[in-house]
């Protein structure tokens, strides 16, 4: 029991330390902005509409995409 | 082989968004060092002023962590949209050391990094301190798998290609991670990081020397900055020697298009300075510079650590010279290349047949040909020279201002001992100089890195256009402008926030 009051207590701890270090930023707000924009452009943006993974895309399992690759290492030689 | 223009494109996208996220990695790689050394010099001697001035070289590190952080995720879609032949010959290999990197940079950032700004009079002085040296090991401990990676593209080892699966699996990790030329290449880059580091302490600090702003926690700064500087562009000197040891014997191509070497010989010097005679072609009796001045020897010293040793040049490398040194043409690879695929067409047919018999004779005859795979898809011999112009260029800018780097923090170090740097304005303005020319300088790396191991996406096993996907030129042509735009005003974004704050001075940080 005193173990699981412990942990609790460190949990704790560590959440309002990180809480108070957000609130306390004043340079640092600006920085997250930029980073959540950035991860916005990035993960949303870009990944999903400009980068999609081409083998998984256009093949449904790992055979066929390694015969996708023979085939196109080997179509060199024809 | 991809169309030429659609692996053009492909090859600018990435070389652009590698350059991008390479202006915000060394930073982060040499700063968190001189903040360790700083916090330390501060918890030694209990003096708040070194708490002051780590704060505010913390501030800016921050900055720059911020802005930089995630521009290395682009190169890992560009992988799957871009490069997928690439990405699952080699995921096997390439996998592993990125996926460890990502693990421990998450870990890493969000434990220690908030310790390190949140915890200042939060936790125990010794515990912020810890927090401090473990980001600066661990930024550089992502930066060793990053590198292992590229080691291997540049010298592959500890793998087997899987007819089966078409790829490359590792058959031994310790063979990657010992690779010799990624550690070389490793103990390189972040030695430049280093240096980087510095010049941006150095740099700023002499700008406030000169504006007669916070003029002690200045000096400070300036005295371990051009210390730390000094130190590593020793390593850096050092570890450049191991890195041209590695080219010279895995990659040698890539050093006579460094050295603009055509013929090779014994007794090899260094181009210390010359310009290249454009019109030179591979084969033509025409000199190789228009005027050139060279420190005798060297390159053969470098190369392979004796002064008599043979460097082999472009024609030796390309059309062969096997009657005095041993050295295969490229045609000849190219016919054995050739063979390789072809015993693979015939594995992969015999395998769907079912012919066993058939299928193990063709398996034998691409196993005996296997390491020179790669070269029978090139069309011509001279296909194996990478662009000499650019890397020749590159690699000279990079050594040249790496000089000038390992002089500057001698001087600036020398009159500091001397307290006499507050009247030297010239050299003060030169190190304001030198911190854009420490980005010029990594950057001229990379491109002696890479543009030099052209035409190899993975040396001698997988060229460029091979590793490229089919995929339309207009999307990648659409992604490179964004991304230009995105990076440029992310540069311009971290360039202004970093000049505000320099203004406001080193307190209230």
């Amino acid at each position: 029991m005193n173990i699981v009051i412990n942990v609790f207590s460190v949990l704790k701890k560590v959440f309002y330390f990180y809480v108070e270090g957000f609130k306390n930023m004043k340079l640092g707000k600006t920085l997250w902005g930029i980073i959540g924009i950035k991860f916005l452009l990035f993960f949303i943006l870009m990944k999903i509409f400009f980068f999609p993974n081409f083998l998984k895309e256009n093949f449904s399992n790992d055979t066929q995409r390694a015969n996708h690759i023979l085939e196109k290492l080997t179509k060199e030689n024809k | 082989m991809e169309d030429a223009l659609l692996v053009d494109w492909s090859r600018a996208q990435f070389a652009l968004t590698a350059l991008y996220h390479w202006l915000f990695v060394p930073l982060t790689l040499g700063l968190a060092f001189i903040l360790a050394i700083m916090e330390t010099i501060y918890v030694k001697t209990g003096n708040v002023i070194w708490k002051e001035i780590t704060k505010f070289w913390m501030t800016l590190f921050a900055i720059n962590f911020a802005i930089g952080l995630a521009t290395g995720i682009i190169m890992e879609f560009e992988f799957g949209t871009n490069w997928s032949n690439y990405s699952w010959i080699a995921g096997d290999i390439f996998g592993a050391p990125l996926a460890i990197e990502g693990i421990m940079a998450f870990f890493m950032e969000s434990t220690f990094f908030a310790i390190m700004f949140f915890g200042w009079d939060k936790v125990s002085k010794k515990m912020h301190l810890l927090s401090t040296w473990l980001v600066a090991i661990g930024s550089n401990l992502s930066a060793l798998w990053i590198l292992v990676a590229n080691g291997w593209m540049q010298h592959p080892v500890g793998m087997e290609f899987n007819v089966d699966s078409a790829r490359f699996e590792m058959s031994s990790f310790w063979d990657v991670l010992f690779n010799p030329n990624a550690y070389s290449k490793f103990l390189h880059t972040i030695g430049s990081g280093y240096v980087m580091g510095s010049l941006f302490v150095v740099g700023i600090s002499a700008w406030y020397l000169l504006k007669g702003k916070d003029v002690v926690k200045a000096k400070k700064s300036i005295v371990v900055g051009a210390t730390f500087g000094l130190i590593t562009s020793l390593f850096l000197i050092v570890s450049g020697d191991e890195s041209a040891h590695q080219v010279a014997v895995n990659q040698p191509t890539k050093l006579a298009a460094m050295e603009g070497l055509y013929d090779g010989h014994e007794r090899v010097g260094i181009v210390a300075i010359g310009q290249l005679n454009s019109e030179k072609e591979i084969g033509d009796n025409q000199d190789e510079f228009i005027w050139s001045i060279e420190i005798p020897y060297a390159l053969s010293f470098l190369g392979f650590h004796d002064m008599n040793a043979f460097v082999p040049g472009i024609n030796e490398l390309v059309y062969g010279d096997e009657d005095h040194h041993n050295i295969e043409s490229a045609a000849s690879k190219i016919a054995k290349g050739k063979i390789a695929i072809e015993a693979l067409t015939r594995y992969k047919k015999a395998k769907k047949e079912g012919d066993t018999l058939v299928a193990t004779t063709a398996l034998a005859d691409f196993r005996a040909n296997e390491k020179y795979f790669g070269y029978g898809y090139l069309k011509k011999p001279e296909d194996i020279i990478p662009p000499v112009a650019l890397t020749f260029y590159s690699f000279h800018i990079m050594v040249g201002l790496g000089t000038w780097f390992f002089m500057l923090f001698f001087l600036i170090l020398y009159f500091a001992m001397l307290n006499k740097l507050d009247g030297k304005k010239m050299l003060l303005r030169l190190a304001v100089i030198s911190i854009p020319l420490g980005y010029v300088a990594g950057e001229m790396g990379w491109i002696v890195a890479e543009v030099g191991r052209q035409p190899w996406a993975i040396q001698g096993m997988l060229p460029t256009g091979m590793a490229t996907s089919s995929i339309s030129v207009a999307a990648v042509q659409t992604t490179f402008w964004l991304f230009a735009i995105i990076f440029t005003g992310l540069l311009i974004a971290e360039v202004k926030i970093i000049f505000t704050q320099i203004k406001l001075g080193m307190e209230n940080h």
